[in-house]
């Protein structure tokens, strides 16, 4: 009876959507059509994708757009977390700047970065000019264009990782620390055999959130390139935006999304294995425990 | 086997001093124990001994060698901390191989060496398992064992034995002092449980807001106290304190209060005469008194009787204020009824009321 208003909840804000997606992802639909009139065609949307080369290349950007910038950010994130986990006058100032730029709506990150992007009048390519350099080809060349983005990405959510390993950080025993001090472990040992793989629970849920996050990057891409030059940075939320809006195929993005959410639904299930084996495992390590005593 | 000084040692946060000038120097092979009240500072103290804490003032020397601004790794000391500070990642094994680990021992070196620790604690089938999966006890082994292992010159102990049980610190107090005894190393303990310090210290260090009160062997602490703080803190029962005066009659002193007059022992005469007719503190142990009729024996009632088996404690009143009593017992005391008791003369401790010094 309870879970009664919770079920209904459950029902019209998360399965009636997915559930929609799910049956349109089976019709050849267009915008002008409603729902009802439009035609079943079975799998033909989800056989398409198969041969359709631009999806396939989106989904590669995709994949490497998303394990490029996480792999930056748990880097930069967690070094920036080591090196500012101390008490020094001033230093609560600087990390409230330091998480500033996640607080900025991604259609402004993207203009300001394209603007500083701007073969002309941006920053870079006037600082390298007057440096006597060429100027370089941000954002219309596409290795270029793809490092750009990343690195507008890398600059919005290094912050994310940042607070996060930083409250880790913060919650370590600190007796343990100091007893690694006392056994002779340098700063970069004390980090490497002790601080890292306690913070390693938190570490895995970080990646997995941003993750998650990354690959369904949209609006800043959007703004900055628009996916080009050509697909080089045509990420699939923005392909799938692409061919709703300007191909009219509500069916085959449909299927799109599809794809896209079961491959976010695994790493989600990996999550959330990963908890549930912890959890297990420390349950087990308890019993054991208590048999002992 | 270094020898370690402190030299007019401070610690200060901000405008608060935490310690105040401690000078101490601890002998070779010596088993020291820091015993005082919570916030006296003694963990303070051993911290920046171990080079975990930065010290405001003064000077540590380990073998006559200043040691101030070494990281504790080069300090050559191990720690034992309250909350066994265990690597929870590791297990047994590998936490204490941690520091063999680090300064790169040989793979054999190792094993043998963490084996034989193992043996000497109890702990060889315990050696896979993580922390999580070790009872309060065996937790408290392995913090030792990993200091055991490091063969370092000195070991530390902060107030290890206060998370465990009664039945079970009693235990590991009687283990650690056959550990002592069998390496032959310095140590240096700290604890708030007097207890502890009377039966594990060669010498003990009484702190108290900062300050040393008083340093001494257990004997010595126990049979004359330095100042009141140090006769109220040491001993189980506390010590009585009453205001007395004192007086001379007939060539012997005597401390005499509302209701009663004490002879003190004729070795006193010379220190306290020129103190003729002030106002003391007198502190009496609880065992000073005895059942008894005789010379000088005083009537006391007794409010009330705890019997404890060989003991019995009893709460009675004298000059006007509530004290413990205790003596044997065969049987258990009654009570309600007054009794006669005689005080032991060499027991009766005499202290300024103002400075609060022994006289």
């Amino acid at each position: 009876m309870f879970l009664a208003p919770a079920a209904a909840i459950l029902g019209i804000a998360l399965l009636y959507p997915i559930g929609y997606m799910i049956y349109a992802s089976f019709l050849d639909w267009n915008p002008s059509q409603r729902i009802g009139e439009a035609d079943w065609v079975g799998m033909r949307n989800y056989l398409k994708l198969l041969h359709d080369e631009a999806f396939w290349e989106s989904t590669w950007v995709t994949i490497r757009f998303a394990s490029i910038v996480v792999t930056l950010e748990m880097i930069l994130g967690v070094g920036l977390a080591m090196l500012l986990d101390r008490n020094l006058r001033g230093m609560s100032i600087l990390r409230t700047i330091f998480i500033l730029p996640m607080m900025i709506a991604p259609i402004v990150v993207g203009l300001m970065w394209r603007y500083m992007y701007h073969p002309q009048v941006g920053i870079f390519n006037r600082t390298l000019k007057s440096l006597g350099f060429d100027p370089i080809p941000f954002l219309s060349e596409s290795n270029w264009a793809f490092a750009s983005v990343i690195i507008s990405d890398v600059w919005q959510w290094t912050p994310f990782i940042f607070i996060l390993s930083l409250a880790a950080l913060q919650s370590l025993p600190k007796s343990a620390i100091e007893a690694s001090r006392i056994d002779g472990a340098s700063g970069w040992q004390q980090v490497l055999h002790i601080k890292l793989p306690l913070m390693l629970p938190v570490l895995i849920v970080t990646v997995l959130l941003r993750l998650i996050d990354a690959f369904k990057v949209l609006e800043v891409i959007l703004v900055m390139t628009n996916g080009g030059p050509g697909l080089s940075t045509e990420v699939l939320a923005l392909h799938i935006s692409r061919t709703a809006s300007e191909f009219r195929e509500l069916g085959e993005a449909a299927a799109m999304s599809n794809v896209l959410l079961f491959l976010l639904m695994l790493l989600t299930i990996c999550m959330f294995g990963y908890t549930k084996l912890q959890e297990k495992r420390s349950l087990h390590l308890r019993q054991a425990a208590k048999e002992e005593v | 086997m270094p020898k370690i000084e402190l030299i007019n040692l401070q610690k200060s946060y901000g405008a608060v001093s935490i310690i105040d000038g401690l000078d101490l120097t601890m002998e070779d092979g010596e088993f020291t124990v820091f015993v005082g009240p919570s916030g006296c500072g003694k963990s303070t103290t051993l911290r920046m001994i171990a080079g975990l804490e930065a010290i405001s003032g003064g000077e540590i020397r380990i073998d006559g060698r200043v040691v101030n601004r070494l990281e504790p790794k080069d300090r050559d000391l191990a720690l034992v901390f309250q909350d066994y500070a265990l690597y929870p990642h590791m297990n047994v094994a590998k936490n204490m191989s941690f520091a063999l680990r680090l300064a790169r021992y040989e793979k054999s070196k190792i094993n043998s060496r963490v084996n034989e620790v193992a043996e000497m604690l109890g702990l060889t089938e315990y050696l896979n398992r993580k922390p999580a999966e070790l009872s309060g006890g065996q937790r408290q082994r392995v913090a030792m064992g990993r200091a055991l292992v490091r063969d370092a010159s000195t070991f530390l102990f902060d107030e290890p034995l206060s998370n465990l049980d009664a039945k079970l610190r009693a235990q590991m107090r009687a283990e650690l002092a056959l550990m002592s005894r069998r390496i032959q190393k310095n140590m240096i303990y700290v604890t708030h449980d007097q207890v502890e310090a009377m039966t594990l210290g060669d010498r003990i260090v009484v702190m108290k807001s900062g300050k040393i009160m008083q340093v001494g062997s257990p004997e010595e602490l126990y049979r004359s106290p330095a100042n009141l703080f140090v006769a109220g803190f040491i001993g189980s029962p506390t010590m009585n304190f009453l205001k007395a005066e004192l007086s001379e009659e007939g060539g012997q002193i005597f401390v005499t209060g509302r209701g009663f007059s004490l002879p003190l022992p004729a070795k006193c005469k010379p220190r306290l005469s020129s103190h003729n007719g002030r106002t003391v503190m007198i502190g009496l142990r609880p065992s000073s008194f005895s059942v008894g009729e005789g010379e000088g024996s005083i009537e006391l009632p007794i409010i009330l009787s705890e019997y404890i088996g060989a003991q019995s404690v009893l709460l009675s009143e004298m000059g006007g204020q509530k004290i413990t009593i205790e003596v044997s017992s065969e049987a258990p005391i009654p009570s309600g009824a007054p009794m006669n008791f005689v005080v032991e003369s060499e027991g009766i401790h005499v202290f300024d009321s103002d400075t609060e010094k022994a006289l």
